[in-house]
């Protein structure tokens, strides 16, 4: 079965290491979704699972088989590409079929599947058009029909719809986790879009300068993120993160001394704190509430209100600066300007050490 | 819609004349070349500039070149040189090209640059011992010397700029179609020449006009025994004491219609090589 597993791999450009001791399991028919902001090196290991790019170090395996050192069409993978890649000489069915043509396929066949193919991605009228005479949602099913006629066991994405527009971007969204379910292939999917990843995947990996910060499926991450990165990287908008300073810490829960001079109290902490210690609390804008129903209280005024109609995003700060969003009803009445009190349950916050690293996660509401 | 800026009139005008000026200075010889091609010998010494008129129209030119000498053969040599020349250069300049910009390989660099010393060096500095070669490889009144001459002369200009070219066409399309299985020959042939078609145009048009109108190896490697070029088989009309004026004029008339058509039929896949890049 196509599983496809990362272990120890590595990768350098001359002096520069892209890619840390990347170890990874995708499971067959898993969707897998490498995130993470520009330059962490999702791309790179895209195209080294592609055998684009050569393995530096370590091993990486298709179905069981090591594929180091084979040619990416050995590997039974196809890619679709940011830019499309089309080939901008060809009609649309000659760019869907011109791989086929030279894996040795009977003409009957290749023709069968190349209409197959058009059939499922709605391409049949656009057959005989050029790429340039196509809107980029249609390049974009192109590019898509190109990697599944030749029916590979491994779906390759990088950034597939970077390129598109808003409304568009959705709708191919939709698409590819249709395709996904009908196919039900192994797919690896690259973004920078933590709005793409939790829509699509059944398993997201965070990358951060070369490093898998977390991997796992897309709630998992959002609700139990493993460190700071991983923290303020899903979920949008931000979570909201306060420095504070542990006091005291017993069985029933820890005092926390906020940077703004407020104490709060947080109860059933797994962790075990030490008075004294650094401690950086996480909380959602959607977890919590203006007003002071919830133990932990923040105090701030209000730079900007965002009214979406579901919803307004309050913009505020706090006395000592920390810049704090709150998701509230939308028909809430909060002005830009004015002081505004927020709150969260004990159970709704995340807290982090001084070095980032989960001490303790939301209570998961059954 | 954005519209140029109107510059102001003056400025305009002085660029269409000088444009006007450079055409007139371009096209002029070609002109007075086909215009006393049809004129009698007196009619080209009394009024070069005239068009030919019932009294000066003559094709007796014409009639020397096509009935009186070989130049039926002249015309086959040169076509057959040039269109040799053109198609090895072509051939070869494009794959070393592709692999020069394509491959990272030991001495990658230095190739490169040792083409770039053959566009700066002229290839007429080895003409001694290009002839010397020549000798020893029994190829002198050949067209294969010439062929092979011109071919060593097109390739560093056409191995530069279709790399140029090559450089500008997406890496994705090789890696897509990598992924597709194609391999790097069928990559070559079937994704990135269909893509230089307007580069390949270009370059054919830059390697031909000094292959057609060169006279100096002709008439060092390939003198005689019915091998001679169009140009050098002018020059028989060019006696110590006697020019024949209305030979060499209507052979030089028929020798301008090849890169004429050539042009005609290049000409848009040379302006968009030409300007490639330059707009986005």
């Amino acid at each position: 079965m196509p599983d496809v597993t990362l272990r120890g791999i590595s990768k350098s450009f001359g002096t520069v290491e892209i890619l840390h001791d990347i170890n990874l399991e995708v499971k067959d028919g898993e969707f897998c979704v490498f995130v993470g902001p520009s330059g962490c090196g999702k791309t790179t290991l895209l195209r080294i699972i592609a055998g684009l790019e050569s393995v530096g170090a370590g091993e990486l395996s298709i179905g069981g088989r090591r594929v180091n050192e084979l040619a990416p069409a050995e590997r039974r993978i196809a890619m679709v590409f940011q830019s499309y890649a089309l080939y901008p000489h060809m009609t649309v069915y000659r760019n869907i079929a011109f791989g086929l043509k030279f894996s040795g396929g009977r003409k009957a066949e290749v023709d069968a599947k190349v209409r197959r193919t058009a059939e499922i991605l709605h391409l049949t009228p656009l057959l005989n058009r050029k790429p340039r005479d196509l809107s980029g949602g249609q390049r974009q099913r192109v590019a898509i029909g190109r990697a599944i006629v030749r029916e590979p066991s491994v779906f390759l994405f990088d950034e597939p719809l970077s390129n598109l527009d808003a409304a568009l971007r959705v709708n191919t969204r939709i698409e590819i986790a249709k395709l996904h379910r009908q196919l039900a292939a192994t797919m690896i999917y690259v973004t920078h879009d933590q709005v793409e990843a939790m829509t699509l995947a059944s398993k997201i990996v965070v990358l951060n300068h070369g490093r898998v910060e977390q991997a796992g499926a897309p709630l998992e991450l959002y609700h139990r993120p493993r460190n700071l990165f991983v923290a303020g990287f899903i979920g949008s908008p931000k979570m909201n993160l306060i420095k504070g300073r542990v006091v005291a810490s017993d069985a029933e829960g820890a005092r926390i001394a906020l940077a703004d001079g407020r104490e709060t109290r947080l109860r059933k902490i797994e962790a075990a704190l030490a008075p004294g210690q650094e401690v950086t609390l996480g909380i959602r804008p959607e977890h919590m509430a203006a007003g002071t129903g919830g133990p932990v209280a923040l105090e701030g005024s209000v730079d900007a209100v965002e009214r979406l109609g579901e919803a307004s995003y309050v913009y505020m700060h706090l006395t000592d600066g920390t810049n704090i969003t709150l998701r509230s009803p939308g028909d809430s009445k909060v002005e830009p300007g004015s002081a505004l009190t927020v709150s969260a349950a004990s159970g709704a916050v995340h807290l982090f050490d001084a070095d980032g690293l989960a001490l303790a996660h939301i209570v998961i509401p059954a | 819609m954005t519209r140029p800026i109107a510059r102001p009139r003056l400025g305009r005008i002085a660029v269409h004349g000088a444009l006007l000026f450079y055409t007139l200075v371009a096209i002029g010889p070609i002109l007075l070349i086909l215009v006393n091609a049809f004129k009698s010998r007196r009619a080209i010494f009394n009024e070069p500039l005239a068009l030919p008129t019932a009294k000066t129209f003559s094709l007796i030119g014409f009639d020397k070149v096509l009935a009186k000498s070989d130049f039926g053969l002249y015309f086959l040599n040169s076509l057959t040189v040039t269109i040799g020349s053109v198609a090895l250069v072509l051939a070869a300049g494009s794959m070393a090209a592709w692999a020069l910009t394509e491959y990272r390989f030991r001495g990658n660099a230095l190739l490169g640059l040792y083409m770039a010393i053959g566009v700066m060096v002229p290839i007429r500095l080895g003409s001694v011992s290009i002839l010397q070669l020549m000798v020893d490889l029994n190829l002198v009144n050949t067209l294969t010397a010439l062929i092979l001459v011109y071919t060593a002369q097109g390739l560093p200009l056409a191995i530069i700029l279709l790399a140029e070219f090559i450089q500008q066409i997406p890496r994705d399309l090789r890696d897509a179609a990598r992924c597709d299985g194609i391999g790097e020959y069928h990559i070559f042939w079937s994704v990135i020449l269909p893509l230089l078609r307007p580069a390949v145009a270009t370059v054919a048009v830059f390697t031909i006009v000094p292959i057609w109108n060169d006279l100096w190896f002709p008439l060092i490697l390939a003198p005689g025994n019915g091998k001679q070029t169009i140009t050098l088989g002018v020059q028989q009309f060019i006696g110590q004491y006697v020019i024949d004026w209305n030979a060499v004029i209507a052979s030089l008339s028929l020798a301008i219609a090849p890169i004429l058509v050539l042009y005609i039929l290049f000409s848009r896949q040379l302006v968009r090589g030409l300007t490639a890049g330059a707009v986005k």
